[in-house]
């Protein structure tokens, strides 16, 4: 730490830090546009100057960029004189010479960090007489929309989407005032991070093109925390709603999780909320033929409860993309016995053993910053770029850190990004990606490693086996691999802090064991080892811990008479599940109730329709990948009889005459003390978030800014009279936008925003410290610590190599970003961006098959003759096909890996 | 007594002076221009509405009278797709029009708005857009903006060059 002055005042800081960072960090006022807290500085903007003395008898003193500027012991500055000030002032006014007379029509308006910074340098008037020069924007994809005469050339886009995200489709063109930053030529943005120029941007040049078609003002929407359902990350984001519909995420920031950026899945993914196929009212077939009605709650309740008497015939399936709260409440309605997660039962048992694995194993569930810390890693089976996004843009800042040591050895510090980038040139640390077929982060690979899943499970206990011979040993494994898992080991072993990833994707046991094994190798060396699995959806985890065996358990008690009545939560189960055995499973079954908020093939099927909430209409908690139990905050009160999948239980239970444990569960927080008292590993589920009973000097949080406008004129032409704002029983939030205006606990935070900053970089003021720990540390709990002197013994189940075998070919999954997940894949801009389902072949196979790129191929999936169009990929190992998973014309892949046989269809 | 009389000759005095009272509503006080009383919307000179649906009305008022949500023409011209005045709360402070980067919301010198029923209070555009600039009748903001619309080009607004070719090499 090293003591300095500004302005007259004493203060401590990190010596070598720069002083921007520091005096943000203090929570002094100090304009900037270049420098980003995850970008780091290159002092291009000239903006945040500050002046410098010698000592404090120095009274001339020189101006110093304070971004470029690292603090030193002793050292004296002025943000506040004339000198540093006016300078300030003139370098805004030349970057507004330019800038079009837009804000009224400009999306950034209101939030804009160009805006701040302008009235916190206190130029207000155009002085320049000259033209402005224009440019033509550029049509950038369904997500965001390109204005780029606004541009002040902070080049920060190009930092963080080249730099940053490895994007290879976004640049500055030509010099002087003309750079222009945009594509080669109109097109989508290809890069899985584009949304995030939308906050990275400090003017309107990038912004939200969903947005845009139903624009709100920042001070306009209604947000709460929240938590993404798209993936099992668990990135932590603000939803914002206006008139009954969300309007758009932003990224809330974690310090251990998302940091500064969501994935486009994330960001995009949210239109389902407002879709048309919501189910907005209770609805009921009467006759078994007969379509759906939609009844009032009573009736629905009066005629459920008379049916549902024999509490012993009832089966409840539980869904990984509901709470953790709605599948506790229906693991009460039918008892632990009779609760299924609503997945595959394959699906099931790699869920549980990748909880199993965390948290018996030594080796540390790591989050995404922790993976950020790691300087070498294994990837084992995943497409991250597909299953996990946000994961692979942490593994892209991973392997910066070996090379960062060349830089540390030069004196560079980190934050000083073009000089250590610069230095560290194309030099990547070590990463090593061995997945089915090449993933769109092999760029960042310094090998790569593509074989059929029972192949990348024997590299896999082949690098453990390296790292300590008492694990088991592969047998006959080629010379190829054995020298590369050879330099796995190596690599791993010298490296400070290795990471293994892997997870559920590849339907494969062997991978997770596999990965498990060197994670648990490593371990045993004494440094350590970070562990990150991913699983298939936000709330996987958590239905692994309440729930054991799939949807196949559920189908056979069915089938012996054990039961006749299913209540499905949430759940499209013909995504889970071949679809004969889910017809099977439907029609054999005399009721079929359904919880659900956007109607699929199954809520086709039911009985009875329960209109549930999104995550943006309900309370609830989910536990991501990391083993980290986060809650996630209602953001608006839906019209219709929506309500919390919990509260349509318990009152099927009270309608039942069997709700005497659920009479009391008048709020979260009950449900939260009967989960307590049911199930000891769930205790952490009410320290997640403070209790509904949690204020600030007396007072609730409010879910609305202090701006909000139109209260009295939003729903005049219904009601002259203006009603209250609904109560919330859930939550210490309110809806309305009076309550504690200061700055509110971590998991409560519902907008960024302080005094003379309302872009999003205001975040430094609920900082402790720029890019660390939110105050009052970071929200959530992990669930999953190592136990480091846990000594598992070694899988030992090394599956055969994979033998390609005259025509037959084996099937792997294949994750899409866009379109592989149900509910983002509703969003109309995600759906331009999915690709069309495809059979992926070998260029082997394909010439084998004689079939070309678009070809027509005939092939069984699931039990289901499907043609598809071909697509040649030539990293996948010959003998593996893929076929594409969750896409809408063809749902379930959940038997995958398995053998089938392709043929070239015949052109009819 | 006598103070008596001096008070009737007093009253007798006023009947031959001038009247105070205005027989409104019958004949009408005359309102400047600037009075601030029932709000409109106008339109541009080229009579598109000069509303942009910035939002900056609604968020100055400070009974939270105004809601409107915008919207775009397929050439990306903004406008309001409702706007909603709920005249029943109106304090006809006048932050609106000094809010207004349009000059499409204007105070106008009718105040007189009074209803039997509340409900017919509450003004939708259409109630509210007039057919002509109001107060200022040269401006149009769309001529001064760097968005390009409907017959409207990049680089053809005031004060602007025309756009860069960023592929270009020449200095």
């Amino acid at each position: 730490m090293a003591k300095l002055l500004i302005d007259g005042k004493q203060y401590e800081a990190e010596a070598g830090q720069n002083l921007l960072h520091v005096c943000l960090s203090l929570g002094l006022n100090l304009p900037y546009f270049c420098w980003h807290p995850a970008l780091g500085s290159v002092g291009a903007c000239r903006q945040c100057a500050v002046k410098q003395y010698r000592d404090e008898n120095d009274k001339q003193g020189r101006l110093v960029m304070s971004c470029m500027t690292p603090v030193t012991e002793g050292m004296v500055i002025t943000l506040e004189d004339p000198d540093s000030k006016e300078f300030r002032a003139t370098i805004i006014e030349s970057l507004m010479t330019n800038h079009p007379h837009d804000c009224p029509i400009c999306d950034e308006g209101g939030e804009c960090h160009l805006q701040d910074m302008t009235v916190m340098t206190g130029h207000n008037y155009r002085g320049y007489r000259f033209k402005k020069r224009t440019f033509n924007n550029q049509y950038l994809g369904p997500f965001i929309n390109h204005e780029m005469n606004r541009c002040i050339t902070c080049y920060r886009c190009v930092r963080f989407y080249h730099d940053y995200a490895g994007g290879g489709d976004l640049a500055a063109f030509a010099s002087k005032n003309h750079v222009y930053f945009g594509r080669h030529e109109d097109g989508a943005l290809e890069s899985e991070f584009s949304g995030n120029l939308v906050e990275v941007c400090p003017t309107g040049v990038f912004t939200d093109k969903t947005l845009k078609e139903h624009y709100t003002r920042k001070w306009d929407l209604q947000t709460a925390p929240s938590v993404c359902v798209h993936c099992a990350q668990g990135c932590n984001t603000i939803p914002g709603e206006r008139y009954g519909e969300i309007r758009r995420i932003l990224n809330r920031y974690h310090g251990e999780v998302n940091g500064y950026f969501l994935c486009d899945r994330g960001r995009f993914g949210y239109s389902f909320v407002n879709a048309a196929t919501r189910i907005r009212e209770p609805r009921l077939r009467r006759a078994k033929e007969g379509a759906l009605e939609s009844v009032t709650k009573q009736a629905l309740l009066a005629e459920l409860g008379a049916a549902f008497k024999d509490r012993e015939k009832v089966i409840g399936i539980g869904s990984p993309r509901a709470s953790l709260e709605g599948n506790f409440a229906l693991k009460t309605l039918v008892g632990d016995s009779r609760f299924f997660a609503g997945v595959a039962d394959k699906e099931a048992k790699l869920v549980s053993l990748a909880l199993e694995i965390l948290q018996d194993g030594p080796a540390r569930s790591a989050s995404l910053k922790d993976v950020e810390r790691c300087d070498a890693v294994l990837v084992l089976g995943e497409d991250l770029t597909n299953t996990s996004p946000r994961l692979a843009l942490s593994l892209r800042q991973l392997v910066r850190n070996a090379p960062l040591g060349l830089a540390a050895k030069a004196g560079i510090p980190d934050w000083h990004d073009l000089a250590a980038r610069e230095i560290i040139q194309d030099e990547k640390g070590p990463c090593f990606i061995a997945t089915a077929a090449a993933t769109r982060l092999d760029d960042i690979a310094a090998e790569t490693y593509h074989a059929a899943p029972e192949d990348l499970a024997r590299l896999g206990f082949a690098v453990a086996h390296a790292l300590d011979p008492e694990a088991p040993r592969v047998a006959d494994l080629s010379p190829d691999a054995a020298a590369l898992a050879a330099r796995i080991a190596e690599a791993l072993r010298s490296a400070k802090r290795p990471l293994v990833v892997s997870g559920t994707s590849l339907g494969s046991e062997a991978v997770l064991e596999a990965a498990a094994n060197v994670a648990w190798a490593l371990s045993k060396e004494g440094q350590g080892a970070d562990l990150s699995l991913v699983v298939p959806e936000c709330n996987s985890l958590g239905l692994a811990l309440l729930a054991e065996g799939g949807i196949g358990r559920a189908l056979e008690a069915v089938k012996k008479g054990e039961a006749d009545t299913l209540v499905i939560l949430e759940n499209d189960l013909y995504r889970r599940a071949p679809k004969k055995a889910v017809d099977e499973l439907l029609d054999t079954a005399k009721r079929v109730i359904v919880v659900d908020h956007t109607e699929h093939a199954t809520t086709a099927k039911a009985a009875a329709l329960l209109p549930a909430g999104t995550f943006a209409e309900s309370d609830g908690t989910l536990v991501s990948n990391e083993g980290r139990m986060q809650r996630f905050f209602q953001v608006f009160v839906p019209k219709g009889e929506i309500q919390e999948s919990w509260r349509w239980l318990r009152e099927l239970m009270l309608a039942a005459g069997f709700g005497e444990r659920v009479a009391g569960w008048n709020s979260l927080t009950d449900v939260h003390h009967a989960m307590l008292e049911a199930q000891a590993d769930l205790a952490a589920v009410t320290a997640a978030a403070p209790d509904p009973s949690f204020r600030v000097t007396g007072l609730k949080i409010p879910r609305q800014p202090h701006r909000y406008s139109g209260r009295t004129a939003m729903n005049a032409h219904i009601n002259i009279h203006e009603q209250k704002p609904p109560e919330d029983p859930d939550s210490p939030l309110t809806f309305s936008m009076e309550g504690f205006l200061g700055r509110a606990p971590s998991p409560l935070v519902t907008r960024f925003w302080a005094p003379g900053w309302n872009s999003v970089q205001a975040l430094t003021r609920f900082q402790e410290e720029v890019a660390g720990p939110l105050r009052g540390g970071d929200p959530g709990v992990r669930l999953i610590e190592p136990a480091p002197d846990a000594r598992k013994s070694y899988h030992s189940h090394i599956p055969a190599a994979h033998q390609p075998s005259d025509g037959e070919l084996l099937l792997v999954p294949l994750h899409q970003i866009f379109g592989s997940e149900a509910l983002s894949a509703l969003s109309p801009a995600i759906e331009q961006r999915t690709a069309k389902a495809a059979l992926a072949l070998s260029a082997e196979d394909s010439k084998r098959l004689a079939v070309a790129d678009g070809d027509e191929v005939e092939v069984t999936i699931c039990g289901l003759p499907r043609r598809l169009p071909a697509r040649v990929v030539a990293s996948l190992p010959k003998g593996v096909a893929g076929a594409p998973v969750g896409l809408p014309d063809l749902p379930s892949v959940v038997s995958l890996p398995e053998r089938v046989r392709a043929n070239k269809a015949v052109v009819r | 007594m006598l103070s008596l009389i001096k008070t009737m000759w007093l009253v007798f005095l006023h009947s031959f002076s001038r009247r105070e009272t205005t027989q409104y509503p019958d004949e009408m006080p005359y309102y400047p221009p600037r009075w601030r009383g029932r709000i409109v919307l106008t339109r541009d000179p080229d009579g598109e509405e000069r509303c942009v649906a910035c939002n900056l009305c609604a968020v100055a008022c400070p009974v939270a009278c105004i809601s409107l949500q915008a919207t775009e023409d397929e050439h990306g011209r903004r406008y309001p797709d409702f706007f909603r005045i709920n005249f029943s709360r109106c304090i006809f402070c006048g932050y609106c029009e000094e809010a207004c980067p349009t000059y499409a919301i204007q105070l106008t010198p009718d105040f007189e708005v009074s209803e039997y029923r509340r409900k017919n209070l509450v003004y939708e555009k259409e109630d509210l857009l007039i057919s002509g600039p109001g107060k200022y009748p040269g401006y149009n903001f769309y001529r001064v903006a760097g968005l390009a619309i409907k017959g409207k080009g990049k680089g053809e607004a005031e004060c602007e060059e025309p756009p860069v070719d960023p592929h270009s090499l020449l200095p």
